[in-house]
């Protein structure tokens, strides 16, 4: 089971948060730990019994996953890559100012690869696929909508 | 109009980009803004507001739980972008408790059987984030038929949402489970079973023993699936199932092993090796296989990979140390890494491989290692030593002596913080151990002696410990005066008052100690030299004095030779010292501090007459004299009397008696005390030992009032050991006591012999000993008696209580699965039409079924085809069936594993559950 994902900046500023289990915020010094050293923390001070965390570092952010014994540590590392790889299709080389600016296109995809906790897709054509689709029944649900009105 | 002022939520990002300072002002203007917005009738408007509350409650964390009516209108409207915002807004802001919640029942509802993919996404992710037992209950239906959707993604995310729908509604279980397990075999959609598995896997984690009827199941996936995500999640699976069912786990060590050794993927391959070493540990080869695998990812160069090596390393260390002692060097190199993960697991294994020949060394090279590191990974590597060492009272610890000045040595590292537990460790050895006192005194001298140690604050309680302990077994130590003078040095005025009180009782305790022994040399050798006119009379009397309390004396043949040291001068200068040091203290506002000093100074004023008048004799005075002597001697024994561990359990031994109420709600107790109670962590605790002391010196001032000493203060703490025997550690002094008089039984009469046992051994250890000549602690020599209590010696591990909640989920599973159907009154119509449905094309499902699953299984491995044209057979059968024949299905899967059977064993056995399973049964619920 997934818990919680966030993204932040070097500054610390969340720029995404998303909690599969209701959790009290938290706030751990990432930036603290050296660059070249392991991306997984124990987290169960934070996050209760059987918690870690994985971050891993793009530029000026942080992308975090906090997970439990259910999950591999590898497989969730491989998974930020996912997500990441999909935000970069989908703004085309995506910065953090993206990221920003576009909050509720982040959850949406965060959704397609995480529901509810659990990992329910693992590739970013597919991720990218569901987004198109749904982006076509926005266009002819508001196509159809000016013309009923 | 409104909208057309309104400000988006890019404006609102963009304004809080550009402001520098005063962010939470602008947040507050824009949360007005929403707050008038959020009212409007117009549907964009108000969504627009609500996407920007959402915004805000996600980055800057203000409160949203106003909002959660505007948030249930925005999802009833029909445009997908407000309806989406809606949804965010809920999955983001809603919990179980929000009260509007059952509000979106419906919504969700229609929502689910909506036409449209994407909106049936929305509320299936919203269940998932949200579903409470009311939610869970009303939307089951709507799932279960989603679960059968032709559309993949719908399909997915409702297979996803119901391990929500099993947690919060255990009896969903009874609808959903059937349809759940036939997903798991439709391989041609990989993300369905990927979902499938995922469910499992967290339903697994909790109650293993459930699922192990579809072990069959999971084993074909484990063979078949090229999806490494799938294969992990399997392998989880595995490592549930494989302790319950030690068949199971031969029958799958060797395709782990085998993909073990093909995979190019880290993370399937680590999770092989994880399986192996938690639940194959028994399979030797395998095991060998998986160390290999180990070594690879040791050397690697990503530093995640040496990371999880370690971590593996840890795994397998309790069951095959030789894994960990292989890469010995890799281990201890690792402590120096600069990443702190690998440091602390490499701690870890540094300690499992600690064992009774070791330990001296392993703990020399981390002490050095500590002294190195940094104040954080320092203290790790103390708080480690510390734990390993004392685990199961000191297990490891052959040579005391060394370890207490460890300890010592410990204390004096510069980022030692570890000052309560090292102070705990040091009063228990002092407690448990005997033979080791004479070391502990010496550490603890030494601690008190070094005046810059006072300034450090983590180290108090060490130093209060040391306290103690010289205070305790001053009869150890070499020159008591000396420690009087580090007792009273001037720098305690930084130490805390509690610490300063413990000081103060050592003290004492010492000074009653030096007058003793001086009084006891003076009136035995020399008596001239304290110039007493009739020393005849007084050396008899005290004498006698000692005869009578003879057996309370001092701890049995352990005086050493600190008589030497005390001389008439050095009586002067220690009460000279006592006046100026602990004089102004009488006046301290901490009631410890001043009860204290003031004991003594009492004490003092009462002998120093005495003894400077025996300075100048005066033949009518010697009678007061051996009063004084009789008043030393009194409090000489009252402090020998040995204090022993109590139990952590002996308070619950207290019977209540008859008529004492005992305060049911201790809340108003927390109110008085405040945060001043201590937690107590220790087994044995500091505090109770210090009661005793407490009781002690309370009654010594009221002997001092009476101003007139007597015998009672040795019989009274005896009355005390009487009663309270039970509490008192059994020591060869007070045994025949308690056998002479016992009102309540004494504590190792409790106990079975093995205490009785220790206590000869004690007492045949001490006879040996003394014969024996002192040994330098390096030298091998037999491990000391560690007193031990049978109980109460570790604190009680609160056993894990199952959450009911689970607990009815695998009862309904294993209903499910082992077709016991409960009663259906909870059930919704559907699902209790469903369930009787069921029962009658159901097959009785039993542990012998299992077995004959596993026995497929072999069959299935042998002839990997078959289960293929099975189910190409089984589904063309399904199309050639009702399309709504659910309830036959559960029999025409066990019909499968029939057919296993019959391949491999025909003629044996004939099934006549057979028939009944093929009865086709229209269902109900579609």
């Amino acid at each position: 089971m997934i818990k919680a994902v966030m993204v932040m900046n070097t500054q610390g500023k969340p720029r995404l948060t998303k909690f599969y289990e209701f959790l009290d915020f938290w706030c751990v010094v990432l930036c603290s730990r050296a660059e070249n050293v392991s991306n997984f923390m124990e987290a169960d001070s934070i996050f209760g019994p059987d918690s870690r965390l994985v971050y891993k570092h793009y530029a000026t952010l942080y992308f975090v996953f906090v997970f439990d014994s259910s999950e591999n540590e590898l497989a969730m590392l491989d998974l930020i890559q996912v997500f990441v790889e999909t935000l970069d299709k989908c703004f085309r080389n995506v910065c953090e100012l993206d990221i920003v600016f576009n909050y509720s296109k982040l959850h949406t995809i965060l959704d397609e690869i995480i529901f509810g906790g659990q990992v329910l897709e693992t590739s970013s054509a597919e991720v990218m696929k569901a987004r198109i689709s749904l982006k076509l029944y926005r266009i002819s649900y508001q196509n159809s909508f000016w013309l009923e009105e | 109009m409104d909208s057309l002022f309104q400000r988006s939520l890019d404006d609102i990002i963009k304004g809080l980009r550009h402001q520098q300072a005063g962010e939470s002002a602008f947040v507050s203007k824009v949360l007005e803004e929403v707050r008038r917005e959020i009212k409007s009738t117009d549907s964009h408007t108000k969504s627009t507001a609500l996407q920007k509350l959402t915004y805000l409650h996600s980055i800057c964390f203000v409160d949203m739980s106003w909002a959660a009516f505007h948030a249930i209108e925005c999802i009833s409207y029909p445009n997908f972008t407000h309806k989406k915002v809606g949804y965010l807004a809920i999955s983001q802001s809603f919990q179980e408790s929000t009260p509007v919640i059952l509000l979106i029942s419906n919504q969700l509802r229609k929502d689910l059987k909506s036409n449209v993919e994407v909106e049936v996404s929305l509320a299936l992710e919203c269940l998932s984030r949200i579903g409470n037992l009311d939610l869970c209950r009303d939307l089951t239906p709507e799932v279960f038929t989603l679960m059968a959707s032709s559309r993949i993604p719908v399909r997915k995310k409702a297979i996803g949402v119901v391990l929500r729908l099993f947690g919060k509604y255990p009896d969903a279980v009874r609808v959903c489970f059937k349809r759940l397990v036939e997903s798991l075999e439709s391989s041609d959609s990989p993300p369905i079973v990927s979902a499938v598995i995922g469910v499992f896997c967290e339903l697994a984690s909790k109650d293993p023993k459930a699922y192990l009827p579809l072990a069959p199941e999971f084993y074909k996936i484990l063979v078949d699936s090229r999806n490494n995500w799938v294969l992990i999640k399997v392998l989880k699976i595995f490592t549930k199932l494989a302790p319950l069912e030690p068949r199971l786990a031969k029958k799958i060590v060797e395709p782990i092993c085998e993909l073990m050794s093909k995979t190019g993927a880290k993370s399937l391959m680590f999770e092989c090796i994880r399986t192996i070493l938690t639940s194959l540990a028994e399979h030797e080869s395998a095991v060998k296989l998986a160390a290999g695998r180990i070594n690879e990812l040791l050397i690697d160069e990503d530093p995640n990979l040496r990371y999880l090596g370690l971590h593996a390393l840890a795994i397998v260390a309790p069951k095959h140390i030789w894994a960990v002692l292989e890469n010995k060097e890799f281990v201890i190199k690792s402590l120096s890494d600069p990443d702190p993960n690998i440091k602390l697991e490499s701690l870890r294994l540094v300690m499992e491989m600690v064992s009774e020949s070791n330990v001296v060394e392993i703990c020399r090279v981390l002490v050095n290692y500590a002294t190195k590191s940094e104040p954080e990974f320092c203290n790790v590597i103390l708080g480690s030593i510390l734990s390993t060492c004392s685990n199961n009272v000191y297990e490891i610890i052959v040579d005391f002596d060394w370890y207490v000045s460890l300890l010592g040595e410990m204390s004096r590292i510069q980022h030692c913080q570890k000052g309560e537990e090292i102070e705990n460790q040091l009063i228990d050895i002092g407690m448990r151990v005997q033979d080791v006192r004479p070391e502990l005194v010496r550490v603890g001298r030494d601690l008190l002696m070094d005046p810059a140690l006072l300034g450090n604050p983590f180290l108090h309680r060490i130093l209060s410990a040391a306290a103690w302990l010289c205070g305790e077994y001053v009869e150890f130590i070499r020159n008591p005066v000396e420690l009087m003078e580090s007792l009273l040095q001037p720098r305690t005025s930084l130490l805390p008052p509690s610490v300063r009180a413990v000081y103060l009782e050592s003290a004492f305790k010492a000074l009653v100690f030096c007058l003793h022994s001086y009084l006891k040399s003076a009136t035995s050798s020399d008596h001239s030299a304290l110039g007493l006119s009739d020393p005849g009379v007084s050396s008899q009397s005290y004498d006698e004095f000692s005869g009578a309390h003879g057996e309370n004396g001092e701890a049995s043949g352990t005086t050493l030779i600190q008589e030497n040291h005390i001389t008439p001068d050095s009586v002067l200068h220690l009460l000279n010292l006592i006046d100026m040091a602990v004089g102004p203290l009488s006046g301290s506002y901490d009631v410890e501090i001043q009860e204290r000093a003031r004991n003594i100074l009492g004490f003092t004023e009462l002998i120093k007459p005495v003894l400077s008048d025996s300075l100048h004799p005066q033949d009518e005075r010697h009678k007061q004299q051996v009063e004084a002597s009789k008043m030393v001697r009194l409090l000489h024994d009252t402090f020998s009397d040995e204090l022993g561990p109590v139990s952590m359990s002996a308070q619950g031994r207290v019977p209540v008696p008859d008529g004492l109420v005992l305060h049911e709600n201790l809340a108003d107790l927390e109110a008085v005390c405040g945060s001043s109670l201590p937690a107590s962590s220790a087994t044995i605790s500091f505090e109770g030992s210090h009661n005793v002391e407490g009781a002690t010196s309370i009654f010594i001032s009221d002997q001092k009032e009476e101003s007139e000493p007597s015998s009672e203060s040795t019989s009274l703490l005896a009355e005390h050991r009487k009663r309270h025997g039970l509490y008192y550690l059994p020591s060869e002094k007070n045994t025949e006591h308690h056998e002479a008089n016992n009102d309540y039984p004494p504590a190792n009469e409790l106990k079975s012999g093995v205490t009785v046992s220790n206590d000869a051994q004690d007492l045949a250890k001490l006879a040996e000993q003394s014969f024996l000549p002192k040994r330098k602690s390096k030298q091998v020599k037999a491990r000391p008696v560690v007193v031990k209590l049978d109980e109460g010696d570790v604190l009680p591990i609160s056993s894990k209580i199952p959450q009911a909640k689970d607990d009815s989920l695998s009862e309904a599973v294993r209903d499910v699965l082992l077709g016991n159907e409960a009663d259906a009154d909870t059930l919704t119509q559907k699902a209790a039409a469903d369930s009787v449905i069921r029962k009658k094309g159901k097959e009785k499902l039993n542990a012998k079924e299992q077995e004959d699953d596993l026995d497929h299984m072999d069959s299935q491995s042998g002839t990997v085809q078959n289960p293929v044209k099975e189910r190409s057979k089984r589904s063309s059968r399904k199309q050639n069936a009702d399309e709504g024949d659910h309830g036959g299905d559960k029999g025409k899967q066990k019909r499968r594993h029939r057919h296993g059977k019959h391949r491999t064993r025909e003629g044996v056995q004939n099934p006549p559950a057979n028939v009944i399973s093929q009865t086709p049964v229209p269902d109900l619920l579609l």
